[in-house]
């Protein structure tokens, strides 16, 4: 066995080599000349300032601004702790944040006790870090953000159209609103 | 189910009819001993290893001295994971600021990727140094998956070659797929990943100002590189806690497409290689055809359950699937498209939270690795393990019309079944020994996050999840605890490398036979009936073993609901 510890050590420090320092490091050369922006983060700036990346979600106060989906990182979008709830189909927990969440929801957009609420609108993600809301979501809340801004509802629904996105090439996945693109659409003069 | 929804299944599973044939034939030839495409760009590289490492390029090996090289090289891989795990606090290239993880957690972190499992008691945001990322887990990522290739290449030479001693030589095998395999698509897939937005910098946190007035930490790292390869090689471990749920790891559903066919594209592929390997295709069709049936029905129970969506949320006001967990880009299709090919491949990958699926669409899930791995399963792993089905199948055949069973032209004897028997037994006693004691002590039973039937889903789920080496969970179990790293890292290990030295001893013991002819009593084994009769096998041994555990987890649960 011995005869085989040497050519497993090298074989070993070879790859190390090879796949853990020239693989990763190639890839981050040609990533940062190929994609400048998307390699960093795709990182949004508002007057130099880095307000947030594209594909990560954030939490917006306030009626004057789209809400994104509940979050399960941290203690709501929390970019060093992304993570889900974890809570199963049955756990009492979930029904009751489900619960409290479609009552705040509806209360927030004016909305009767009888309006069904869009899922995604009352559940947190995966990563808990959604960036985006389902389009039935954006336009629900739609009529209370031209209220809160004073500004026709026609006008807010064609920003919500703007940064709304199909499906990737037309098929896969879901369609889906970048809630952080939108609020800044919003607050642009 | 719109009809984008049911294009996304079709066109994943033309990809895989395209690609896992052609690259079936590439590791056909990669594997077959002479010319392969390639040799003036790779061989050099190779030799380059071999001279340095003093391997003999045409030395063949014994099953027990393949074995030997195969475990002293993952002994040195788990040492050395853990050492960066422990030290990582204090070695350079650390800009997130990753503690040093303490002994339980940075052994169960070591056995985890070397294993090929990538469970992960950590937070990869902040328990891993980009040191650890790169020169610790990525290299696991490539080396475990050419491990398990390596085994799955000496069985197919077992049932090969005749009365011979040897079954090739380990070094050479993990070199080869290492070099001309792993890596070269990797570099592509993360080039493409990277081109979507999946992150690749050197840098730790980056402090953004939100519009709300509040500080968020965007995290840094070379995730396309590990993304790549994760998939790839049937890995999983995500780059961060939320794994390819995370936007940085699988930004669009063109991502979540791509790492779907990557995570399936080996496994598939390796039932092609094994059909040119053994000189007859039609014998890799039937055992293609059996991993795929087993695939697209779970897919078609995961994706009904979650597009149909929770009763009782929908009872409360909220229509629409079954979005908790999930993202709004992938949306309930992608996201069960997604967790049916991490489970039945061993790659454990999630781009959704599995423990937040509905009770039949997460019991599929588990279902799926209970199978053993084998529908198409991980890389190499899964070649082996529907070989070993394969055999007990016409074991089984056999007995019924009272003929000793032949595969390929091996009579399949009293040694090959004491070890297939062996290998099928290994891991559900370590399943169910494990869970059920973790079930019974309070203070492993205090970890679970859900109670009732899913709680006891969820640690079985967890033990399931290692000693298959998948590596998913439902997630809501805190498993970040001495009994859990240490009893987790036994589960890995067992479902590993026992079942590993199984079947390199099953090789070697095929490759002395000689083969005996074909004759009239022969079962053939490169039909449609043999597939079916093969997955009729798969299911029924697991139902046997697993069925009261499922019964009283998903479906009570979903009886319940």
């Amino acid at each position: 066995m011995r005869r085989q510890l040497v050519p497993a050590l090298v074989v070993f420090l070879f790859f190390t080599l090879l796949v853990g320092v020239v693989y990763p490091l190639a890839v981050t050369g040609v990533a940062r000349i190929a994609f400048p922006s998307k390699s960093q983060g795709s990182l949004v700036r508002r007057g130099g300032v880095v307000v947030g990346s594209r594909l990560i979600g954030q939490t917006f106060g306030g009626p004057r601004y789209f809400q994104s989906r509940p979050s399960a990182a941290g203690t709501g979008y929390d970019g060093a702790a992304s993570g889900a709830s974890n809570l199963g189909p049955s756990s009492p927990v979930l029904l009751a944040d489900v619960r409290t969440r479609i009552a705040a929801y509806r209360r927030l957009n004016g909305l009767a006790a009888s309006t069904p609420v869009p899922v995604d609108a009352v559940t947190a993600s995966g990563s808990g870090l959604d960036s985006e809301i389902s389009p039935a979501n954006a336009r629900l809340q739609a009529p209370r953000v031209a209220r809160a801004r004073g500004v026709p509802l026609t006008q807010v629904l064609a920003l919500v159209r703007e940064n709304t996105h199909g499906r990737s090439l037309g098929f896969l996945g879901e369609p889906g609103v970048n809630v952080l693109e939108l609020n800044l659409a919003l607050d642009s003069p | 189910m719109s009809w984008q929804n049911w294009a996304q299944i079709g066109v994943l599973i033309g990809l895989i009819g395209v690609s896992a044939p052609l690259l079936g034939a590439y590791l056909a030839r990669v594997f077959g001993g002479g010319a392969a495409p390639g040799d003036r760009i790779f061989g050099p590289l190779e030799r380059l290893c071999y001279r340095a490492a003093g391997i003999d390029e045409h030395g063949e090996q014994t099953w027990r001295v393949y074995a030997g090289s195969l475990l002293i090289f993952s002994g040195i891989s788990v040492a050395a994971v853990y050492l960066l795990m422990r030290l990582q606090g204090s070695l350079p290239f650390n800009p997130s600021h990753a503690v040093s993880a303490g002994p339980a957690l940075a052994f169960n972190t070591a056995v985890s990727f070397v294993t090929n499992t990538n469970w992960q008691n950590y937070a990869g945001e902040t328990g891993a140094s980009h040191l650890t990322q790169m020169a610790g887990l990525a290299v696991q990522n490539f080396l475990s998956a050419a491990v398990g290739i390596a085994v799955a290449i000496a069985l197919v030479r077992g049932l090969t070659r005749r009365k011979s001693d040897t079954i090739g030589n380990f070094w050479v095998d993990l070199v080869r797929t290492t070099v001309r395999v792993l890596l070269p698509i990797a570099i592509v897939l993360a080039i493409v990943l990277a081109s979507q937005g999946a992150i690749q910098n050197l840098h730790g946190f980056t402090d953004a100002h939100t519009v709300a007035g509040a500080t968020q930490s965007i995290p840094g790292g070379q995730v396309a590189s590990q993304e790549a390869i994760k998939e790839l090689g049937t890995n999983g471990g995500g780059f961060y806690n939320a794994n390819s749920a995370h936007p940085f790891e699988n930004p669009t559903a063109l991502t979540n497409l791509l790492e779907i066919w990557a995570l399936l594209l080996i496994p598939f592929s390796l039932a092609f290689a094994f059909g040119r390997l053994v000189g007859n295709r039609r014998q890799g069709w039937a055992i293609f055809a059996a991993m795929f049936f087993l695939w697209i029905g779970s897919v078609g129970v995961a994706t009904h359950y979650e597009v149909a969506g929770n009763p009782r949320v929908q009872a409360i006001g909220a229509v629409g699937s079954n979005m908790e967990g999930k993202e709004v880009r992938f949306g309930a299709p992608a996201s069960a498209l997604f967790a049916v090919s991490t489970t039945d491949t061993s790659t454990g990958a999630v781009d959704s939270a599995h423990d937040s699926f509905t009770p039949l669409g997460g019991g599929a899930l588990l279902a799926n690795m209970m199978l053993g791995e084998v529908s198409p399963g991980g890389t190499g792993s899964g070649l082996y393990g529907m070989l070993v089905f394969a055999i007990l199948t016409v074991f089984i055949a056999g007995l019924m019309v009272g003929r000793t069973p032949e595969y390929l032209g091996k009579k399949v004897q009293a040694l090959e079944m004491k070890l297939i028997v062996l290998y099928l037994l290994a891991v559900p006693l370590v399943i169910l020994g494990l869970a059920g004691a973790s079930v019974v002590l309070p203070g492993p039973r205090s970890a679970l996050l859900n109670h009732g039937s899913h709680g006891l889903t969820e640690m079985v789920y967890a033990f399931t999840s290692s000693a298959n080496n998948n590596g998913s969970a439902f997630a809501g179990i805190g498993a970040n605890t001495t009994w859990f790293n240490t009893t987790l890292a036994i589960a890995m290990l067992a479902g590993r490398f026992l079942l590993m030295i199984l079947v390199l001893a099953l090789a070697g013991a095929l490759a002395r036979k000689q083969t005996v002819p074909e004759s009239a009593g022969t079962f053939p084994t490169a039909t449609p009936l043999f597939a079916g009769l093969l997955v009729a096998v798969v299911v029924v041994v697991v139902l046997l073993t697993y069925a009261p555990v499922l019964a009283l987890g998903p479906i009570l649960e979903h009886l319940s609901l």
